[in-house]
């Protein structure tokens, strides 16, 4: 049996030890002495969450479908256990091994939100590798960094050896290799990054130098060594039936948030919501073959046992075998006793007809994004969904049985105005007069919608890159307006508003555009005690101005400033196929309130196709 | 066809808690594919029913489920299939049908349970302990302060210990278990080290659940292991 690496009274002592005892259905183990490369994968949040990424499951399928590489996972340890760590001194470890991280070759870091930097900061800190790559020896695995947040690294750049820009499925059997003939060869850990950055695809970040303009701005970045590239091309897979898939998930013994079968349908989107990065950055949209899909929810529903099954994607109204799957796992599923769930449905004949079938009408509710209140802004935004389609989608669903509504919305969108803001509340009006239209004696008592707002957060690689973002006290005027106006209508009673904190999305802002000098911020904030941002019961905005402050950074410089479409941004060094010309197209459109239609109506020549596949060839093949 | 399933916990697995172990069993029970049944509506959810909670830190050989299936299977493929998914640290130990009805539930039956008793690598215990022990068990009132959630009262935990003796460094002891009474080892523990004017500290015991029992005397106690309630499935 495997000795763990916490004391048992430890293990007594802090909230939910099963967090740190692996051991979990699907677990892989192998003997560390009978594989070359040992790979340490990490996501920088607590273990519930961190067990519920697919991305993180399927890397860890294809590492150790090689019998040369043994890869495990760690979590970020909860504060109670966070606090014990440093006071005994105990070195984080691998679920699987319970050895300790350092020991590792790698230490993979998936970044998919910016509010999780502080964590990664306590991972390699509880790991004892030192914080920043330039102070890391030959005793230290080799930091990679990938998911959505590497497009825009530089913030990380001074933390992280490499980063891996793109899908996991492409190069990492490339870098495996190599790592493993630089091992081979005794060749040390700069010479293995030199050889490394010459793999499409990875960033080392130590190999490019920045200079800045006066007033801030970058004046130029560019490779330090011969031989290094000048521009990161994004890897992706073009063949997503050939791409590995896990058959056999790693099941977790506590809920985790995401305790169900994850079925990915397709990647990418073909709706170029102007606001939205993951439609840019997985473009061109690419779907997985419906048979495969099958056999695959047959394979992971046996081997995990999981009462439910959920699809995955963007967008999944836009999957063009969806009837035939979902007709297929309401059969199968049925047999089982097994629940499906279908997130991201656009609301229509089908949808409704679908959900009717795997959910209790009365219990569950609609979910609609319009994102903007108003026609003028879901134009700006480039969101095809329009007040009639939503109020005919609410409509049907009321007459199905559903009383309960979800809303999403952004505020602080470009171009935004007071009248925008109040349409939000109108929309909502409008739906609550389409539920009271229904005969009293046939509608299920009151009705329940909720509007949730967050704050609109530019991100790099939309067309929304260079918006100025608002300031804290401007996101908030803007929920008071929302508030006030739906607290004066008719069906007040009806409609409950939230909205999200305001400080921490102007952080999220800072870190998803900021540059390397933004790095100092996010050290001053951890070594001042910031740790687990994402959570609001954690989250201590004062530790974020202190550290603002020590690190002399201008918050409204990387937030709410403008910025020239000539000016050179940090993450321009990325290639994502997207162009930047098409990109700038788009900023303009937005300012016009012209929208583009969606990659099926009409190719709209983002760059993508350089890539050979998916929906850009659909109607070629 | 009504049938309950004997397990053992141990290792790393008991720092799994009880509504988590409840998870696993209908996960596992999807993974070994056995044909249980399920409640009606519109979620249903299998029929399964756990004997008695056992505590986060304690292991056990002598844990019981009861499921009910829609068609039967032999003790021997069913312990065959299930021990094939299990993880290291649950052992499916049997796998008996039961009478149906109510009153043959698990839940419903615990009187008592086993526990064996050690102490954690290091414990500093008093001089000869074990030899007072029964000394202990003399005793016609045993005092100990039970918290439930809203107060504290003084309870005589003495009637509810059926047995108890020590040897080679644990303590055994069979004590009542299950609904109409519930008497914690840890609870019998203090008491003892109070006894001994000593004091255990925190984490240093080891609690293992031996067995669960069913009381089928009228008058007097007699206790049959809700295992031995059931009988093996031939093919």
């Amino acid at each position: 049996m495997r000795t763990l690496a916490l004391d048992e009274t430890i293990l007594l002592e802090v909230d939910k030890p099963a967090r740190y005892i692996g051991n979990e259905v699907n677990a892989v183990m192998k003997d560390r002495h009978s594989v070359d490369v040992r790979f340490c994968m990490c996501f920088p949040d607590v273990y519930e969450i961190g067990m519920s990424h697919l991305g993180i499951q399927i890397l860890y399928d294809m590492f150790n479908r090689r019998s040369d590489v043994w890869c495990e996972r760690v979590y970020s340890p909860w504060t109670d256990l966070d606090r014990i760590m440093r006071r005994d001194n105990i070195p984080l470890f691998a679920l699987e091994s319970q050895d300790p991280v350092k020991e590792f070759d790698f230490l993979g870091i998936t970044l998919q939100y910016e509010m999780c930097y502080t964590n990664i900061l306590q991972v390699l800190e509880l790991s004892q590798i030192p914080l920043e790559a330039s102070g890391r020896g030959e005793d230290c695995p080799i930091v990679i960094g990938g998911g959505p947040c590497t497009y825009n690294p530089e913030p990380l750049a001074d933390f992280f050896d490499m980063f891996y820009i793109g899908e996991g499925e492409t190069v990492y059997d490339a870098l495996i290799d190599l790592y493993k003939e630089c091992k081979r060869q005794r060749r040390g850990r700069r010479e293995f990054l030199l050889a490394a950055a010459a793999l499409p695809g990875i960033y080392v970040p130590s190999l490019y130098d920045v200079t800045y303009h006066e007033d801030g701005t970058i004046a130029s970045f560019t490779p330090n060594q011969p031989g290094v590239p000048a521009k990161i091309e994004k890897q992706i897979v073009m063949d997503l039936d050939r791409a590995p898939y896990p058959e056999n998930p790693v099941v977790p013994f506590i809920k985790a948030t995401q305790d169900r079968v994850v079925l990915e349908i397709q990647r990418g989107c073909i709706r170029g919501c102007r606001f939205c990065q993951a439609g840019m950055l997985y473009r061109p949209t690419r779907e997985r073959n419906v048979d495969m899909l099958k056999k695959m929810a047959d394979a992971m529903l046996r081997s995990t046992g999981h009462e439910e099954i959920s699809l995955s994607s963007l967008s999944s109204s836009d999957y063009s075998q969806l009837e035939e799957l979902v007709t297929y796992l309401i059969e199968e599923c049925g047999k089982k006793g097994v629940n499906i769930s279908l997130p991201s449905l656009r609301i229509d004949a089908f949808s409704l007809d679908v959900m009717s079938k795997v959910q209790d009408v009365r219990k569950s509710s609609l979910t609609f994004a319009p994102e903007a209140g108003s026609q003028r802004l879901r134009d700006v935004i480039n969101k095809g969904l329009t007040e009639d389609v939503i109020l005919k989608g609410a409509g049907d669903a009321f007459s199905g049985g559903w009383n309960k509504v979800k809303l999403y919305f952004m505020l602080g969108l470009p171009t935004e105005t007071e009248e925008d803001q109040k349409e939000i509340a109108h929309l909502a009006e409008k739906i609550a007069e389409r539920y009271y239209e229904i005969p009293k004696d046939q509608r299920n008592g009151k009705c329940q919608i909720t509007v949730s707002t967050s704050f609109f957060v530019p991100k790099p690689f939309t067309p929304f890159q260079w918006a100025p973002m608002c300031t804290k006290d401007d996101f908030l005027g803007r929920a008071r307006t929302v508030n006030h106006e739906i607290k004066e209508q008719l069906n007040r009673k009806s409609i409950r508003y939230h909205w999200h904190e305001a400080d921490v999305t102007v952080l999220e802002g800072l870190l998803a555009r900021g540059d390397r000098r933004v790095g100092a911020v996010l050290l001053e904030a951890y070594r001042r005690g910031a740790l687990y941002d994402a959570w609001s019961e954690t989250f201590h905005n004062e530790l974020w101005e202190q550290a603002l402050d020590a690190a002399g950074i201008d918050l409204a410089f990387y937030t709410s400033r403008s910025r020239s479409t000539d000016e050179i941004l940090p993450w321009d060094f990325i290639d994502i196929g997207v162009d930047k010309a098409f990109l700038k197209r788009e900023w303009e459109k937005a300012q016009k309130e012209q929208i583009t239609p969606n990659c099926r109506s009409r190719c709209a020549g983002c760059g993508a196709s350089c890539y050979k596949g998916g929906v850009c060839f659909e109607s070629k093949n | 066809m009504k049938v309950r399933i004997k397990f053992a916990k141990c290792g790393v697995m008991k720092f799994i808690g009880h509504l988590d172990m409840m998870r696993y069993f209908q996960k596992a029970m999807r993974r070994a594919d056995i044909d249980i049944a399920f409640t009606e509506g519109f979620s249903p959810h299998m029929i399964m029913s756990f004997a008695l909670p056992l505590g986060v830190g304690v292991t056990s050989s002598g844990e019981y489920v009861d499921i009910e299936m829609r068609t039967p299977l032999s003790s021997a493929e069913a312990v065959r299939r299930l021990n094939s998914v299990m993880v290291e640290g649950v052992k499916v130990l049997s796998f008996r049908r039961i009478e149906e009805g109510k009153a043959s539930k698990a839940m419903s039956l615990v009187a008592a349970a086993d526990y064996t008793v050690s102490f954690r690598d290091g414990t500093a215990l008093p001089k000869n302990w074990e030899d007072r022990v029964p000394e202990f068990l003399a005793l016609k009132q045993i005092n100990v302060l039970k918290k439930t959630k809203k107060s504290e009262k003084e309870e005589n935990i003495r009637p509810l210990i059926y047995r108890m003796d020590a040897s080679a460094g644990a303590v055994h002891m069979t004590v009542a278990a299950g609904s109409a009474a519930n008497l914690k080892p840890e609870l019998v523990m203090e008491a003892l080290a109070s006894f001994l004017t000593c004091e255990f500290p925190k984490h240093c015991l080891l609690i293992h659940r031996d067995e669960l029992y069913a009381d089928l005397g009228e008058d007097e106690r007699t206790l049959v292991s809700l295992e031995d309630l059931g009988e093996e499935i031939g093919t």
